[in-house]
């Protein structure tokens, strides 16, 4: 400790030189946890949230997106669109100019050379880079002259940033990475653990998995900025330890992504060392309705589209599901600020999000009740409803985290209220996250009639995310169980607006067409949304200049960080 | 035998009947105030745990929102847990989960353990074999080992014996056969040294068979490390069943366990710490009880010790 | 003794070859993947393509035979080439880590002084005080010394490190300030400051890990001596005229070690395994943590090189542990 601190002394000293109000590294150290430690700081090489956002303080995009989800220009300088002619009309080019002087933390100039170096790099065959998707559809990257890169589409493009565009595309140094194309990647382990970048801080000691320490780059682009001179950026532990360390004991200064408890955070806040911060974006947390046949009778067959599900593919169940469920209790319960009940799985950003929906806001157990009066279950001895020898009993699958096990609990209960029967099962998010085709307790395979997780997209647009539900994305043994279209949801006709949303420009319509296939998906009650999920993270009272964002790195504006006086 | 008549007073040693000698070993277990005083205490838990449930009848799983985090009332003499469900049915519901895992999983890995180790240390030609396989299991990693365990017998147990019996029997074998090296290692390192005293040289010399020289000459003599490890073993096997259930291996989520009420408690060990000092307290004092109990047993077995 | 420990370590190549071969198996067959904690906005083709770029298109046995080659050759010349500075290895591929895409080798040996200062510091204070606890509770049996032993023992055992540890944290480094909560990894002693400041942070972790240990030893410890005090020879060497001490300390003592050399040689491997919980609780990021966060995130190299080097240890401890039963009791024989 002690001899850090001398080395901060020594740093603040050196910086003392510009101007007296603000000046790079005069505020010594900030103290970063993540419970979960990067592992890696090259983002392509591995997409886990805790690499991207650890690598978002050294290597930078074109633009990143701010609190609100609007795109500021960051190594840009300015958003090129079709008005101001850097989109193409037909909108298979996009071209951008990079600013004015920006250098590498080495001395060495940022050049469009390097934004084609990283396209290169991250669409090698061989690379396995996990960013590989944000280059889909572009067929060249070119640099028209040192400052100005151009990327063209195979096909007319309506939302064209996607390359280079948020903190998992960030641009990479050609000169650092040259020799590690494709298969070699691996082998650059020098770069992988510190490459060179633009952003305010340099990689000074990177131990994976554990801690990362950083100084601030001295050839930041910025005038007096950042104005910590180091961080030290820890891992391990889980969210409890890490909340406590900022709002308890004040040994840290900012902790990422605490969903616990909202009484326990809220208590540690109450100390007043440290607050907490929420930012929403796209994460929804949701039940998905298996509209096929899980029975295990089935072999092979099983939850696949040649068995429909013998009760689930009747709307009316789903919809009294979903209004037996108290969507305010839950968020009042686990998630605390951290949540609000939605009624849509594409919740945001504002132009996409439907109201069309919003009545399951309230819970209506007696309404639920006589849907399924109406509909013929009628409850047997054991409370629980039949209809022609099928029972309505449920198995419940979600993975193994506490406030998920306590929503499972509450929602059982619920259902058992309007006489559905319902048995739970929790899987280590390993297994239940991994794709392994062997294992039965995959998401993907979803050997059970409703499952819960939380599923969100990257950036603003939502064209991908629900392309998720088009038929061709249904996991089968035919795809290894690989597709996103967990609960096989089927429809031609939602798959003809995927369609349409591929080729239109106009925002507005762009909108529209999201809202409808939104509403579409929810009156087919196959998915049950229940909670928007925003991200709680802490810092410490002292700490200023923190601007909670969820729709990029959560720390994405460090550099205008600095310590209360 | 014939009906004992008044005329051969049973005070006289010489007319009494042979006496079982367990009688001798529970008689000396009685005169054990530990064992004594461990046998109450744990026959109680089973008691409460058992029949609690007639008597105190709010389903564990029941969810009252309004009365969350309570305190100790008269309506939830051990308060609430953060949904409301009635934290003395949810010890009680728990602990008869914990008290027959823990048991089972025990003597399972103790009797896994004990023969391993008395066939190694006894048979030299076994002695390779068997050790070599004991660091095998020593060697593999627990976690994938469970996780492979789940994927290939879950559903089968479950189709044969249903979902709670066969997650039951799941939990019991896991837990069992991953933890049966310590016992074996220490059981063969005893007779490997019994097996050279005066006492076994003699038996040997009169012909006595290999199967009768294990139970009846070695066999007692290292009950007391086996009875370590018992004690060792059944607080092993409650922590272990709330590892478990985390993996998904274990009971439904909505199931409780002692093990998992007090984990699912350590979060909330600043708002609410009685919530953690219950499950702690029943953990602990059934492995203190069953420690107490197994060194009056070990006493009693002990015909050195008897009668003294 | 010595042509048997040379037959053993003989055997123990093809036992070892054998466990890692068990071992490659059972994580192969283990459902996850790679990918699992991937963001689920990463869309399956690519989770493919990295599948595919980690080697997991290749057979089973190709894989196996790979990791045995890198592991076996390519490490060692590795070795030896930084010890010499020749070249033998350029161009041979080290296991390498899926997660951070860097030698196991090196991130095995960076979290090598943390836990050896941690875990294996407790063990050595357990064993120390475990010692002195289980003889002297035996020796005076049922006296208000050894009914609090076997109170603070059991409480130690049953009680899991997961509750001891946050309990530690609340009472000692929130309400008390005494110790940091979180260990800081990249801390030089280099000072008499440093060196107090490192005392401070291991505290907390060594407590409770010593706790744990040193009652699972001095319950075998004591048990093991109720048993021989009880003997003949006890009374034999008494009726001799030796003194107590000469009794309980030598003759005693010496005939008990079995049980309790077992368990040690059981449990000094389990220091390279690392204290999981523990390193988890206080933020220690030994090897515990590496192992655990290796399994969660399928690294199959990793946890393939930990578990094969935590097994030689086993093999080698548990050889140890033979070799000493011959020399704490003469009579017993392997040949």
């Amino acid at each position: 400790m002690r001899f850090r601190t001398a080395l901060l002394g020594a740093v603040a000293l050196t910086a003392l030189t510009g101007a007296a109000s603000a000046e790079r590294g005069s505020d010594g150290q900030v103290n970063i946890i993540y419970w979960q430690a990067p592992s890696i700081l090259n983002p392509f090489l591995s997409g886990g949230t805790k690499e991207v956002e650890s690598a978002s303080l050294v290597i930078e995009p074109l633009v990143r997106f701010d609190e609100t989800g609007e795109m500021v220009p960051w190594l840009a300088e300015s958003i090129p669109t079709v008005e101001n002619g850097g989109v193409a009309e037909d909108l298979t080019k996009i071209t951008w100019t990079l600013k004015e002087g920006v250098l590498w933390s080495d001395g060495t100039p940022l050049t469009a050379e390097d934004a084609v170096f990283t396209w290169e790099y991250c669409t090698h065959p061989e690379g396995g880079c996990a960013q590989s998707s944000y280059f889909d559809g572009v067929s060249s990257v070119v640099a028209v002259d040192d400052r100005t890169i151009e990327v063209n589409f195979a096909a007319p493009k309506p939302f064209p940033y996607t390359a280079f565009v948020g903190s998992e595309s960030p641009i990479i140094q050609k000169a650092q990475f040259a020799d590690c194309l494709g298969a070699k990647a691996p082998e650059c382990t020098e770069a992988n653990f510190a490459p060179i970048g633009t952003g305010p801080f340099v990689v000074t000691d990177f131990r994976p998995n554990d801690v990362v320490q950083f100084a601030a780059n001295e050839n930041f682009r910025e005038a007096g900025k950042p104005a910590f001179a180091t961080v030290l950026f820890k891992g391990g532990g889980d969210a409890t330890a890490a909340a406590r360390s900022v709002m308890e004991t004040g040994e840290f200064d900012y902790a990422w992504n605490l969903q616990i408890d909202p009484n326990v955070l809220s208590s540690m806040e109450a100390k007043g060392l440290g607050k907490v911060v929420t930012a929403f974006a796209t994460s929804v947390e949701r039940i998905h309705v298996n509209q096929t046949d899980p029975n295990p009778s089935l072999g092979a067959e099983r939850a696949t589209l040649a068995h429909p599900h013998p009760f689930l593919t009747d709307p009316t169940i789903g919809q009294a599901l979903s209004m037996a469920i108290d969507r305010s209790l839950i968020a009042d319960v686990g998630y605390g600020a951290g949540g609000q009940p939605t009624c849509n799985v594409l919740p945001a950003p504002a132009a996409y999000a439907s109201t069309a929906n919003d009545g399951c806001l309230v819970q209506d157990i007696e309404g639920a009740k006589k849907l399924l009066d109406d509909a013929g279950w009628v409850p047997g001895p054991d409370g629980v409803r039949v209809k022609d020898g099928v029972r309505l009993s449920l198995t419940y699958q979600t993975s193994t985290n506490a406030v998920r096990q306590d929503t499972q609990a509450l929602v059982k209960q619920w259902w058992s209220e309007i006489g559905v029967e319902t048995e739970l099962r929790n899987i280590d998010a390993s297994v239940f996250f991994g794709g392994d085709p062997g294992s039965p307790d995959t998401f993907q395979k979803f050997y059970a009639d409703v499952e819960m997780y939380t599923n969100n997209f990257a950036g603003v647009d939502p064209e991908a995310y629900m392309a998720n539900w088009r038929c061709s994305e249904i996991p089968s043994p035919e795809t290894q169980w690989q597709g996103s279209n967990m609960q096989r949801f089927c429809s031609e006709e939602y798959d003809a607006l995927v369609d349409k949303m591929s080729q239109t420009a106009n925002l507005e319509e762009r909108g529209a067409l999201a809202k409808q296939m939104n509403d579409m998906l929810m009156q087919s009650y196959s998915i049950i949304p229940l909670i928007h999920r925003g991200n709680p993270s802490a810092h410490a009272v002292t700490l200023e200049g923190v601007r909670m964002n969820d729709w990029d790195s959560e720390i994405w504006n460090i550099k205008d960080w600095s310590r209360a006086k | 035998m014939t009906e004992p008549t008044a005329a051969a007073p049973l005070s006289d040693p010489a007319n009494r009947p042979p006496r079982n000698q367990w009688w001798d070993v529970l008689d000396q277990f009685r005169t054990h105030r530990g064992a004594l005083i461990g046998a109450i205490v744990f026959i109680v838990m089973v008691a409460t745990v058992l029949l609690g449930p007639w008597v105190w009848s709010i389903d564990p799983t029941y969810i009252d929102i309004r009365a969350r985090n309570q305190g100790p009332t008269f309506a939830h003499p051990l308060g609430t847990d953060q949904l409301g469900r009635d934290m003395l049915a949810r010890m009680m519901a728990g602990g008869k989960v914990s008290i027959a895992v823990g048991f089972t999983a025990m003597l399972l890995s103790l009797f896994l353990g004990t023969l391993i180790g008395l066939l190694a240390g006894y048979f030299k030609n076994l002695d390779g074999p068997l050790m070599r396989f004991t660091d095998l299991f020593l060697a593999l990693p627990l976690l994938p080992l469970l996780l492979v365990m789940v994927m290939l017998f879950r559903e089968a147990l479950s189709a044969r014996f249903g979902p709670e019996t066969g997650v039951f029997i799941l939990i019991v074998v896991a837990i069992g056969i991953t933890s049966w090296m310590q016992t074996a290692r220490i059981v063969r390192g005893d007779v490997l040294a019994l097996k050279e005293r005066e006492f076994v040289l003699a038996a040997r010399s009169i012909g006595t068979p290999s199967r009768r020289m294990i139970l009846r000459h070695i066999l007692p003599n290292v009950m007391s490390p086996v009875m370590v490890s018992a004690t060792l073993g059944i607080a092993n096997a409650i922590i272990t069943e709330s590892a478990l259930s985390f993996l998904g291996l274990g009971f439904p989520p909505d199931f409780p366990t002692w093990g998992r009420l007090l984990f699912d408690a350590v979060d909330y060990l600043q708002q609410y710490p009685s919530r953690v000092i219950w499950p702690g307290l029943a953990i602990s004092l059934t492995v203190l009880s069953v420690n107490y109990m197994g060194d009056g047993l070990r006493d009693a077995l002990d015909p050195r010790i008897r009668g003294r | 003794m010595f042509t048997y420990t040379v037959r053993r370590l003989l055997l123990a190549i093809p036992t070892l070859l054998f466990i890692s071969l068990i071992i490659f198996l059972l994580l192969d067959l283990a459902p996850g993947d790679p990918t699992a904690q991937l963001p689920l906005t990463i869309p399956p083709e690519v989770r493919e393509k990295i599948r595919e770029s980690l080697g997991l298109g290749q057979p089973v046995y190709v894989r196996y035979l790979l990791w045995l080659k890198q592991f076996l050759v390519a490490e060692p010349l590795h070795v030896f080439d930084t010890m010499f500075g020749t070249g033998f290895a350029d161009g041979m591929q080290r296991v390498i880590s899926w997660q951070t895409r860097s030698p196991v080798a090196d991130i095995i040996a960076q979290r090598m002084p943390q836990t050896l200062w941690v875990v294996g510091l407790s063990y050595v204070i357990g064993t120390l005080i475990a010692l002195p606890i289980g003889i002297i509770s035996a020796y005076r049996q049922y006296s208000w010394f050894d009914q609090i032993g076997a109170l603070v023992s059991m409480i130690g055992y049953s009680v899991p490190t997961f509750f001891t540890g946050v309990l530690l944290i609340v009472v000692f480094a929130v309400n008390l300030g005494w110790f940091p909560s979180i260990y800081d990894t990249t801390h030089v002693v280099d000072s008499w400051d440093a060196f107090v400041f490192q005392v401070r942070q291991m505290a907390m972790p060594v407590f409770v890990l010593a706790l744990y240990n040193a009652a699972q030893i001095s319950r075998f410890m004591r048990a093991s001596m109720l048993d021989n005090l009880a003997q003949d020879y006890v009374r034999t060497a008494r009726a001799k005229g030796m003194s107590e001490k000469v009794v309980v300390l030598l003759h005693v003592l010496r005939n008990s070690m079995i049980p309790v050399v077992t368990v040690i040689a059981l449990g000094v491997p389990t220091i390279f395994g690392g204290a999981i919980i523990t390193e988890q609780v206080f933020k220690v990021n030994g090897l515990g943590q590496l192992l655990i966060t290796a399994i969660y995130a399928n690294d199959i190299p990793m946890v393939q090189t930990l578990t094969f080097i935590f097994a030689v240890l086993i093999v080698l401890f548990n050889l140890i542990a033979d070799v000493l039963y011959g020399m704490l009791d003469p009579r017993i024989r392997y040949d």
